[in-house]
C-alpha cells in the first residue's frame, strides 16, 4: 500500500480524523480547566504555607496543606484518576469533569511548591520595605512579593502546564477519549500503528512548541523592568 | 531641645537573639526636629536598635513609646504607626517590578492616604527634591546605587512621615555616590525632618547631628552634641573607636 493510501485509510475513511479532532478537543478542555484549578489551588496552598512559616498562625490549615502535598505528590496521577472515577465519583458519568478535577488537584500540588519557592526567592528586604511603609502582611504579599514571585516562577509554571498537557494522555484508562485515546482507537480499527500514533505525537509536539513560544514572549514582557 | 515634643521615648529596651543579648537596656528620648546619629563598632547593636524603633525587630523587653502610644504592645496597630515612621535601608529595597514613580505612589495610594493623582503630583515634587525628575519612568535596576538610595529616601518621604530612620544609608554605595545621598539627608535635616541615622560617616555626624550616640556592647555608652562628642569623648571605648575612624 502506498503512503497516500495508508493516509487515506487511517484518517479520511469513515471520517477517522474525527477521533483525533474530538480527542484533541477533550485534551485541550481538560488541560485548560485543570490548569486554572491547579493555579488557584497552588497559590492558595503556597500562601497558606508561607504565611504559616513566617507567622506561625495557621497550624491546622498548614497541616491540611502538607497532607495534600504528601498524598498528591506521593501517588501516581493515573492511580488518582482511577480512584477519582471508580471510587470517589463512582456515580458520576461526566468523565471530563472527573478528569479536570483530578488533574487540577494534582497540578495544584506542584504549582504550590513552585510558587512557594518563588516567594522564598524574594529578598527579605522587599518584605521589610513593604512593612515599613505601613502595609500589612497580606498587602505586602499582594502588592510587593507575589508579583515579583510570579515573574520568577513563570518558566517553571509554563513547564508545569506542558507536563500537565501530556499527563492528560492517561485519560484513556477511564474510557475518556482524549487525543491519545483517539489515535489509539484509529490504530485498533485500521491495524496500523505508525501513522495514527505519529499523528498524535506531532499534535502534542506542535502544541508544546506553541506554549513554549508563548512562554518566551510573556517572560520577555514581564522582564521589561530589568532591561 | 527640651521644649520640643518627644517623638520617641525608649525605656529599658532589650533585645535577645536566642542566647545572644544584643541590646542590654537602651534609654533615650528622641525629640521632634532632632537628628540623632548613631555610631559604634559593628555588632554593637546599632542596627538592631533602629530596627526596633519601627518593630522590624520585636523587642524582648522594655518600652518604645512613639507619639504617646506604646508601639510594642499587641493592641497597637503597628501598620498605622509605621505609616508615620519612614525607613531607609542599606540596600535600598526598592521594588524592582515597579517604576520609580510607582515605587513612590504604591503605598500612599493602596493605603488610601491619597488618590492616584495627588500621589503622583507629590511624588514628582519629591523626585525634584532629590534631583531625579527625569527618572520617574525608569525601573530601579536602571539606576545607580546613589540614585536608588535617593529614590528610596523620596519613597519614604512620599508617606509624609514624622520621622525617618536611616539604617546605614551609604554603606552599600560606591564612594563617589555617597556625597549626593548625604547632601539630600543634610537638606532634609535643615528642613526640620526628625531623623535617626545609623552611619559610619563621621563627617555627616559632625556637621548635621543634633546629638551623636555611641552604641557599644548593647548600650548607649555615650551621647552628646557633636562638638563635645568628638572633641571631648569620655568613654574609653569611644576614645578607642574614634581613634580608629577619625
Amino acid at each position: 500500500m502506498s503512503f497516500s493510501e495508508r493516509f487515506t485509510q487511517n484518517f479520511v475513511d469513515e471520517q477517522r480524523y474525527l477521533y483525533l479532532l474530538k480527542g484533541l478537543g477533550n485534551t485541550v478542555v481538560i488541560t485548560i480547566f485543570a490548569v486554572l484549578l491547579g493555579v488557584l489551588l497552588g497559590f492558595l496552598v503556597a500562601i497558606i504555607r508561607t504565611s504559616h512559616e513566617q507567622n506561625h498562625n495557621l497550624k491546622i490549615l498548614d497541616w491540611l496543606c502538607n497532607l495534600y502535598l504528601t498524598v498528591i505528590r506521593g501517588t501516581p496521577v493515573m492511580v488518582q484518576l482511577l480512584i477519582m472515577f471508580y471510587v470517589i465519583f463512582a456515580s458520576s458519568t461526566n468523565k471530563i469533569l472527573v478528569a479536570i478535577l483530578t488533574f487540577g488537584i494534582n497540578s495544584g500540588a506542584y504549582v504550590a511548591e513552585i510558587v512557594r519557592s518563588g516567594i522564598q526567592s524574594i529578598d527579605k528586604g522587599q518584605f521589610e520595605a513593604g512593612r515599613s511603609l505601613g502595609f500589612t502582611y497580606s498587602q505586602t504579599m499582594r502588592f510587593i512579593i507575589v508579583p515579583q514571585a510570579i515573574k520568577n516562577v513563570l518558566p517553571a509554571l509554563m513547564n508545569e502546564l506542558i507536563v500537565l498537557l501530556k499527563e492528560t494522555s492517561v485519560c484513556g484508562y477511564i474510557g475518556l477519549m482524549d487525543l491519545t485515546k483517539g489515535g489509539d482507537i484509529i490504530r485498533s480499527r485500521t491495524y496500523e500503528a505508525f501513522l495514527p500514533l505519529i499523528a498524535v505525537a506531532i499534535i502534542y509536539l506542535v502544541i508544546v512548541c506553541g506554549l513554549q513560544a508563548l512562554a518566551k514572549r510573556v517572560e520577555w514582557r514581564l522582564r521589561a523592568s530589568e532591561r | 531641645m527640651s521644649d520640643k515634643k518627644v517623638l520617641f521615648n525608649v525605656k529599658g529596651l532589650k533585645k535577645n537573639f536566642g542566647d545572644l543579648e544584643v541590646l542590654k537596656g537602651i534609654d533615650i528620648d528622641i525629640h521632634e526636629g532632632e537628628v540623632l546619629v548613631v555610631v559604634g563598632p559593628s555588632g554593637g547593636g546599632k542596627s538592631t536598635f533602629i530596627r526596633c524603633l519601627n518593630l522590624l525587630e520585636t523587642p524582648t523587653s522594655g518600652d518604645i513609646i512613639f507619639e504617646g502610644s506604646k508601639i510594642n504592645e499587641k493592641s497597637t496597630d503597628v501598620n498605622k504607626l509605621r505609616q508615620r515612621i519612614g525607613m531607609v535601608f542599606q540596600h535600598f529595597n526598592l521594588f524592582p517590578h515597579l517604576s520609580v514613580l510607582d515605587n513612590m505612589t504604591i503605598a500612599p495610594v493602596k493605603l488610601g492616604l491619597k488618590n492616584e493623582n495627588d500621589a503622583k503630583t507629590k511624588a514628582r515634587e519629591l523626585l525634584k527634591y532629590v534631583n531625579l525628575s527625569e527618572k520617574e519612568d525608569s525601573y530601579p535596576n536602571q539606576l545607580s546605587g546613589g540614585q536608588k538610595q535617593r529614590v528610596a529616601i523620596a519613597r519614604s518621604l512620599a508617606m509624609e512621615p514624622d520621622v525617618i530612620l536611616f539604617d546605614e544609608p551609604t554603606s552599600a554605595l560606591d564612594p563617589e555616590m555617597v556625597g549626593g545621598v548625604l547632601e539630600i539627608m543634610k537638606e532634609l535635616a535643615e528642613d526640620g525632618m526628625t531623623m535617626v541615622v545609623v552611619t559610619h560617616e563621621i563627617g555627616f555626624a559632625r556637621e548635621v547631628a543634633s546629638r551623636v550616640a555611641f552604641i557599644d556592647q548593647g548600650v548607649i555608652a555615650e551621647i552628646a552634641p557633636p562638638e563635645e562628642f568628638f572633641t571631648n569623648p569620655k568613654n574609653p571605648r569611644l576614645k578607642e573607636f574614634l581613634s580608629k575612624v577619625l
